[in-house]
């Protein structure tokens, strides 16, 4: 059974993005759901199934504890980091379509920036991570070696298609400088009333190449939260529904190892996306916008190519002359992503997609009906939701 | 300069065998009883055939530079006085790619596809890791 449209997004909640002093995890996530589930007009105790991306920050018998969910009927945690958002929506449509559950919760937080931030946060060889295969190659084989972090080992895969393609610092310049411009004026953008300009990011320091200071996402506190159920529940609720018309995961190959990929520029999503414009009937070019997983510029540069809607190597033509401003042929970040608005892996990149399809948006797309999120996470899964108003 | 040691891989199990063969002097990967196939990093099975036989097979290492990336921070106290630093990811000739550093090269010499060769240095007593020099 195809899940098009077989569910909807009817609730969004969030804490705003700040950088510490971190509240508990716990905390925020409770304000976030507690905002999406007002915002839906579902009532608290119908909610029946949570689903989590990670369960690395919070436990879900502490957040139904803390939210009063009697009647948990199913519940699930998606596993593969900032790419498990967007998959939520995959797992909360089964579950919503064939009556597991009714009322679908989805929530995440993460004190990123006062408690896992880069410079402060745990080594590999301490407890931070868990002892499963994908650390074993970080322990075994990239930290040995001086490779610790997400942006050496995405640069890798960067860097290759950069020599391979010749994109220009110009053209990886295009995704910042326009999500930097997007967030101008949303007051939820911790980037806000700070523009930036091409010499600003130009002359910002290299941290691992091809990826500057300004290429790389914020780390910030906060939390975000979804509400899904059926289209037939939605209709009693307080929003107009957002439908869930096509939703895919994908995983490159090995998945738990970057460096011996057939094809090192084959992402998560390359695969995959066309099941999800497919399962929605419709193609990259209907799209009125698209919030791109943007952890470093150019794995959201890469990441437009995957997706469809450009070929490979051509995403640094297809990024310049305003074609991925608010106005152009096809809005990108609308919000500022998670280089400029903040880090919530990525939920945030669905509340946004949810807040231009009911036309509430601070940079709003006009007319907008369709639009796209992709996810990333680990070693480069992948996934893409279409959403439709 | 940090006194932080550089962290070192463990020396257990089939990782343990694959530095075991490097601190002998001998760049080794697992090859697929079953359908020859080269592998890295050490598994227990072929991704390709599935067989769960194979045997420790000696690499040439000979290979070339497939992506690399310069890092300008160091990430790990260990690294602070390297930065900035390559971290590589080398094509050798049997197929498996493994992730180095490359010694003795000026960091504007790195291109795609450049030839390299391994040389193994003895990072603590009992570890040896591989690295590559351009040949
Ligand atoms: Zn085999």
């Amino acid at each position: 059974m195809s899940l098009k449209d077989k569910a909807c997004i009817v609730g969004i909640g969030e804490t705003p993005n700040t950088r510490g002093p971190g509240r508990p995890v716990i905390d925020m996530v409770v304000d976030a759901s507690l905002n999406a589930i007002a915002d839906s007009g579902v009532k608290r105790s119908a909610i029946d199934g949570l689903i989590f991306s990670s369960s690395r920050y919070i436990f879900q018998e502490s957040v139904a504890v803390h939210l009063g969910l009697k009647d948990l009927r199913y519940t699930s945690i998606i596993e593969i980091g900032g790419a498990a958002p967007v998959s939520t929506l995959q797992s909360a449509a089964m579950a919503v379509a064939t009556g597991q559950a009714n009322y679908v919760l989805i929530p995440f937080g993460c004190n990123g920036y006062s408690e896992a931030r880069t410079s402060v946060r745990a080594r590999p060889e301490s407890q931070f991570y868990a002892d499963n295969q994908m650390s074993q190659a970080v322990k075994n084989y990239l930290a040995p070696n001086g490779a610790f972090v997400p942006v050496q080992y995405y640069s890798w895969i960067a860097n290759r298609h950069r020599l391979l393609y010749g994109t220009t610092q110009e053209e990886i310049a295009q995704i910042p400088l326009n999500s930097r411009a997007n967030a101008q004026g949303n007051p939820r953008a911790y980037m806000r009333d700070r523009p930036l300009t091409m010499e600003a990011y130009l002359a910002s320091p290299m941290i691992s190449e091809p990826h500057r200071m300004f290429d790389c996402c914020l780390e910030t506190d906060g939390a975000a939260a979804l509400i899904v159920t059926t289209p037939e529940r939605a209709r009693d609720l307080k929003q107009r529904p957002v439908f869930v018309s096509g939703v895919a995961e994908g995983h490159p190959y090995p998945a738990d190892d970057i460096m011996n990929r057939s094809d090192i520029l084959d992402l998560g999503l390359t695969h995959i996306a066309h099941r999800a414009f497919e399962m929605a009937g419709a193609t990259p070019a209907d799209m009125d916008f698209a919030q791109i997983y943007d952890c470093f510029t150019y794995v959201a540069l890469m990441q437009l190519e995957a997706a469809g809607f450009c070929k490979r190597g051509e995403a640094r033509h297809f990024v310049m002359n305003g074609n991925i401003a608010i106005d152009g042929k096809l809005p990108v970040n609308t919000h500022g992503g998670l280089h400029s608005e903040g880090h919530v892996w990525g939920l945030n990149h669905i509340v946004e997609a949810v807040r231009q399809l009911r036309g509430t948006a601070h940079r709003q797309v006009k007319d907008c009906e369709i639009g796209a999120v992709t996810g990333w996470g680990d070693f480069g899964d992948g996934s893409i939701a279409i959403l439709r108003r | 300069m940090s006194d932080t040691p550089k962290p070192l891989p463990r020396r257990d199990g089939l990782n343990g065998e694959f530095y075991e063969h490097c601190a002998r002097g001998e760049l080794r990967f697992q090859r697929c009883a079953g359908c020859q196939t080269w592998r890295h990093m050490p598994r227990y099975s072929c991704a390709e055939c599935g067989s769960r036989d194979w045997t420790w097979e000696k690499s040439s290492g000979r290979g070339k530079l497939y992506s690399w990336t310069v890092s300008h921070r160091a990430f790990h106290p260990g690294f602070a006085g390297d930065v900035p630093y390559a971290v590589a990811i080398v094509e050798l000739e049997e197929g498996p790619r493994i992730v180095s550093q490359i010694v003795d090269a000026k960091l504007d010499a790195l291109r795609l596809d450049l030839p390299l060769e391994i040389v193994f240095e003895k990072v603590a007593d009992d570890v040896t890791m591989p690295k590559f020099r351009i040949r």
